[in-house]
């Protein structure tokens, strides 16, 4: 068969008439439709549409409250008083009544200009905002020149108001404007103007809970919106008020005690994992984001490389240094590579091939067994027992006490850290697990991560005899029976752990006396961590090491200290993080006594809560 | 066979910028901008009788359009011809992008932004896509496009981008596209009982299809069925949709006097509703001029389409023509409450820009062809023979 061009065109003219009549015949149907709308049934869309009159408004609940273990308030609602303008009450002249209020309330030219906008894109009943959060003064100065500001009102809103300021930042969290993301999830309230949602912390993890259920206003509207009468009103279920674990008394002495400093604290009951106090430094008010920030405020915040936005609890990673010894020395224990009993003789360095591995301590310790050597955090006692008892080992003990691992904390934002396995060094790295990697693990350096939080786990299964506690910031009545995971390490081993750290602090030559504790005769146990972040050349060690005042605060070592207390019968878990802060007894072992003094004389664990009524929140 | 575009027969190759200014056709620009002032008229009224905030943005981008629309019809159609490939793939890499990196803007994966400007690939594949189908036709002869093979490529063009709009996902770009380009294996002559082949094979596999489909858009589709279901959630739209249009009557409630737009019953009243707002206003005798308006916009599509004497500015007409009126019958079928609610605007009279943009890019095209309607395009393997 033949085709000519001819046939090409004329197969296009006759598709093309096909086609032209099928979009006619859909169009007829697209009218058809229109008359059946419009015309046969428009009387009862009309009844329809006279019955929309009736309209239902959303009700904000007011915010759950959040309150420490005893019932004190963390976070609150206060009340809030809003002017707004109503454009059809100024007499027709709207820019007499702002240029008024300017006089009481200095209002900026961006503000002005967003009220004009406002004003000009919605009707002239509404009502606009001009400004929140007004102090009393403001307040008295506009109703007393009432008279001169016709279409001027005010309201009275709540706003979230954290009484502890900067001191329990990272815990609450902030509320803040509703995103889109928040929309899309579906929450009607969300669509409320100028509601707030929780953006981090408690007010993040528990924004459901806290939010409550939305109330309802069905009210009559004539033909042009305004509300002529309110039929029904259903105030809707406020949000739950939130019991946490913190201590609020304990919170602040920590603050203080932190303030100044770039790091982080965590106290844990080593039953129940209950967080007793969590701060995170520096910090920032979270009053400030309710009300909004300035972008030059937001700068200076998320750009400080102190970072006061990040829950360094939870968020951030360090090596953990000497802390992890006991990790090493439990899990030779287990494997059976040492006994109590056998020394090791540390003169200082260790050598592996030609390379050599220093001591903290250069002129060495002599000889060590397991106490001494936790007592005096001997390097070379751990670079020889990490290498007898191997990596694999060592990991395996490491990640039964959750390093690398979340430690499911109900709060956001949380790190699992890093332990590392010569698996993962091949997939990761795609290097060969070498054995100076394991005497860097033995001392808790290389690769090893974890956050302040894991340590004060790890610190608090020592203490309550093998449990890995799940650590909670809710405070709710658990079973008595809620021990945590059992790791099951014997007690013997634990038993000489606690000595040891009961010797750093309270031995004579112990590394940490700065934290010793003396409240009524209970005393603290403890172990120090300092970590380098930087290397430290051959040569600089030949013409002597720099020492940490003489660098700069980025280069300096992180300082750690874990503790638990009273010793005997433990309660407490601290864990201490202090970024560049030098040494682990000289900046965070002052800070871990004065926190674990407190806690020993307040004792909040001990302390019944059956005075206040504890509504559950259903997690 | 050979395509070397070099041996194309012109009458008149080179024709001055004059000329092709005089060539325009002006009744077409006239037509598009009567649609664009509807747009104008019920954004204004959408908005309470206010230019903020949408008519006087939508006015801004339209003339912006406009610009646009001109520098594309002054091109030579022969540059649209020799790049039709390169457009479609760099729509295609710009649509892969967004599917990878479109993360970006707060999860809005269908937009792409380049710091100037935000743009949404997809809109701009369903031009890509009908300039590139063009060509391929263009230059196969009737026999050819009879067998399966020639076929094969062709398909292979439409499903890519499909594939990759529905993967976004945004069903309705990726019907208009699917649905557009259809039309131009139609045009071309493509045997219908391949057609009928393709409408069984898609009957059939609609239950494996349905198991594909996000939880929102198989709500959709019951919504669809049956909005009655649940009047105060899904179904609202669609219910509150159809008493706007119905309450409107014969007449209409006047300008500016729609209580349904104006008490705020209508969501997305200034995008994909906008319909139902200018049809309660005006009634009856508003919403079919308009909807004849359209059509006359479109049939002056095919006037222009039959001008040209190349094939491929033929193809492009008709090709942009189908996809306006896809455009408009979706969309008012959608808020009758005919087909589902698949998000695809009102063309010209919907507020967004980058609609507006690809709209009056498309018009350029279709101007285009207009002003070289005389010039002859070889290609078609009948030529050389």
């Amino acid at each position: 068969m033949i085709i000519r061009d001819g046939d090409k065109g004329r197969m296009l003219t006759r598709r093309a008439a096909m086609l032209a009549g099928s979009e006619l015949f859909l169009s007829s149907i697209l009218i058809g439709r229109l008359y059946y709308l419009q015309v046969i049934e428009s009387d009862r869309y009309k009844t329809l549409a006279e019955e929309n009159r009736i309209s239902t408004r959303l009700l904000a609940p007011p915010r759950g409250l959040i309150l420490d273990r005893f019932g004190h308030p963390m976070a609150e609602n206060n009340q809030n008083f809003r002017v707004l303008i109503i454009s059809e009450q100024t007499e027709g002249n709207l820019n007499a009544t702002l240029s008024s209020l300017n006089k009481i309330l200095a209002l900026t030219d961006s503000e002005i200009q967003r009220v004009r906008k406002e004003v000009r894109r919605s009707r002239d009943f509404t009502p606009v905002p001009i400004r929140e959060n007004l102090t009393w003064e403001q307040m008295a100065a506009i109703q007393l020149n009432a008279p001169d500001l016709p279409g001027i009102i005010i309201d009275e809103g709540l706003s979230r108001f954290y009484p502890l300021k900067e001191a329990a930042a990272h815990i609450l969290g902030y509320v803040g404007s509703v995103s889109q993301e928040d929309i899309d999830s579906g929450n009607p309230l969300f669509k409320l103007p100028g509601y707030r949602v929780g953006k981090s912390g408690v007010e993040l993890e528990f924004n459901t809970e806290l939010c409550g259920k939305e109330g309802a206003q069905r009210v009559e509207i004539n033909s042009v919106g305004r509300i002529i009468r309110e039929m029904e009103r259903d105030e809707g279920t406020p949000g739950e008020t939130l019991y946490l674990t913190i201590d609020q008394r304990l919170q602040k002495i920590a603050y203080d005690k932190m303030k100044g400093e770039s790091g982080s604290a965590v106290l844990l009951d080593i039953y129940t994992g209950e967080v007793l106090v969590l701060v995170s430094m520096p910090s920032f008010d979270p009053n400030k984001f309710n009300r909004g920030l300035s972008n030059k405020e937001w700068l200076k915040i998320s750009k400080d490389e102190k970072n006061p936005l990040l829950n360094k609890v939870l968020g951030g990673l360090y090596s953990p240094g000497s802390t992890f010894k006991m990790v090493v020395a439990l899990a030779a224990l287990k494997a059976g590579v040492i006994t109590p009993d056998t020394k090791v003789f540390c003169g200082g360095h260790i050598m592996m091939g030609t390379h050599r591995f220093h001591c903290w301590n250069a002129g060495g310790h002599g000889e060590m067994d397991l106490k001494q050597a936790l007592m005096h955090s001997c390097d070379v006692y751990f670079y020889e027992v990490a290498r007898r008892t191997g990596i694999d080992n060592i990991s395996s003990m490491a990640k039964r006490f959750g390093f690398g691992l979340d430690t499911g904390i109900n709060l956001p934002g949380e790190k699992s850290g890093l332990m590392p396995t010569r698996h993962w060094k091949e997939v990761v790295l795609g290097e060969k697990w070498l054995q100076g990697d394991t005497y860097n693990t033995g001392i808790g350096q290389g690769y090893v991560l974890a956050t302040p939080l894991q340590l004060a786990v790890m610190v608090a299964a020592i203490a309550n005899g093998g449990y890995k506690v799940k650590p909670t910031i809710l405070h709710q009545p658990r079973k008595s029976s809620y021990r945590g995971e059992n790791l099951n390490i014997p007690k013997a081993h634990l038993q000489l752990m606690q000595e040891g750290m009961f010797n750093v602090v309270n031995s004579a030559k112990g590394t940490a006396k700065t934290a010793y504790v003396n409240v009524e005769g209970k005393l603290i146990a403890g172990k120090t961590g300092t970590t380098q972040v930087r290397r430290i050349s051959m040569q600089e060690r030949a013409k002597g090491v720099r020492s940490q005042e003489e660098l700069p605060w980025k280069k300096r070592n992180h300082a750690l200290f874990v503790a638990y207390g009273p010793t005997d019968k433990p309660r407490y878990a601290l864990s201490v993080v202090i970024e560049h802060g030098g040494g682990g007894a000289t900046t965070a072992a002052p800070i871990a006594k004065a926190i674990m003094e407190a806690a020993l004389q307040l004792d909040p664990s001990s302390q019944g809560t059956e005075n206040r009524k504890i509504k559950t929140t259903g997690q | 066979m050979s395509r070397n575009y070099s041996s194309f027969s012109l009458r008149n190759p080179n024709m001055t910028l004059k000329d092709r200014f005089c060539n325009l056709s002006w009744c077409y620009i006239l037509l598009i901008f009567l649609v664009a002032s509807c747009g104008f008229i019920v954004l204004y009224s959408a908005a309470d009788g206010h230019w903020d905030p949408w008519a006087v943005l939508q006015f801004r981008r339209f003339w912006l359009g406009f610009v646009v629309m001109f520098v594309v019809a002054m091109i030579d159609l022969r540059f649209w011809l020799k790049y039709a490939y390169i457009f479609y793939i760099g729509a295609v890499i710009l649509l892969f992008i967004v599917e990878f990196f479109g993360h970006d803007a707060m999860g809005a994966q269908r937009w792409l932004n380049l710091g100037f400007i935000r743009i949404q690939p997809s809109e701009v594949m369903k031009i890509a896509l009908i300039l590139a189908l063009a060509r391929y036709f263009h230059t196969t002869s009737l026999t050819e496009v009879r067998t399966m093979s020639s076929i094969v490529i062709p398909s292979f063009m439409v499903l890519i981008p499909v594939g990759l709009v529905l993967k976004q996902p945004d069903l309705g770009t990726a019907v208009l596209i699917g649905a557009g380009s259809l039309t131009l294996f139609f045009l071309a002559g493509v045997q219908i009982w391949k057609f009928a082949v393709l409408a069984m094979t898609g009957l059939l596999s609609i239950p494996i299809g349905w198991r594909f489909l996000h939880d929102y858009q198989k709500e959709r589709v019951f919504t669809f069925l049956d909005p009655q279901r649940d009047p105060l959630g899904k179904g609202y739209h669609i219910l509150q949709s159809k008493i706007t249009l119905g309450s409107g009557g014969v007449f209409g409630k006047g300008f500016l006097q729609g209580t349904q737009s104006r008490l705020n019953f209508l969501p997305e009243k200034h995008t994909d509703f906008i319909f139902t707002v200018f049809a309660e206003e005006f009634g009856l005798v508003g919403s079919v001029s308009l909807l004849l308006l359209y059509l006359v916009l479109i049939f002056y599509g095919y006037v222009i389409a039959f001008r040209s004497s190349s094939f491929f500015g033929r193809l492009l007409a008709l090709g942009l023509t189908t996809n306006l009126f896809l455009y408009v019958f979706i969309n008012i079928a959608m808020v009758m409450g005919l087909l589902p609610v698949v998000g695809v605007p009102l063309p010209m009279i919907s507020y967004g820009g980058t609609v507006m943009l690809t709209l009056m890019f498309s018009f350029g095209l279709v101007e285009c062809v207009n002003v070289h309607r005389n010039l002859q395009m070889g290609g078609d393997s009948v030529y050389d023979n």
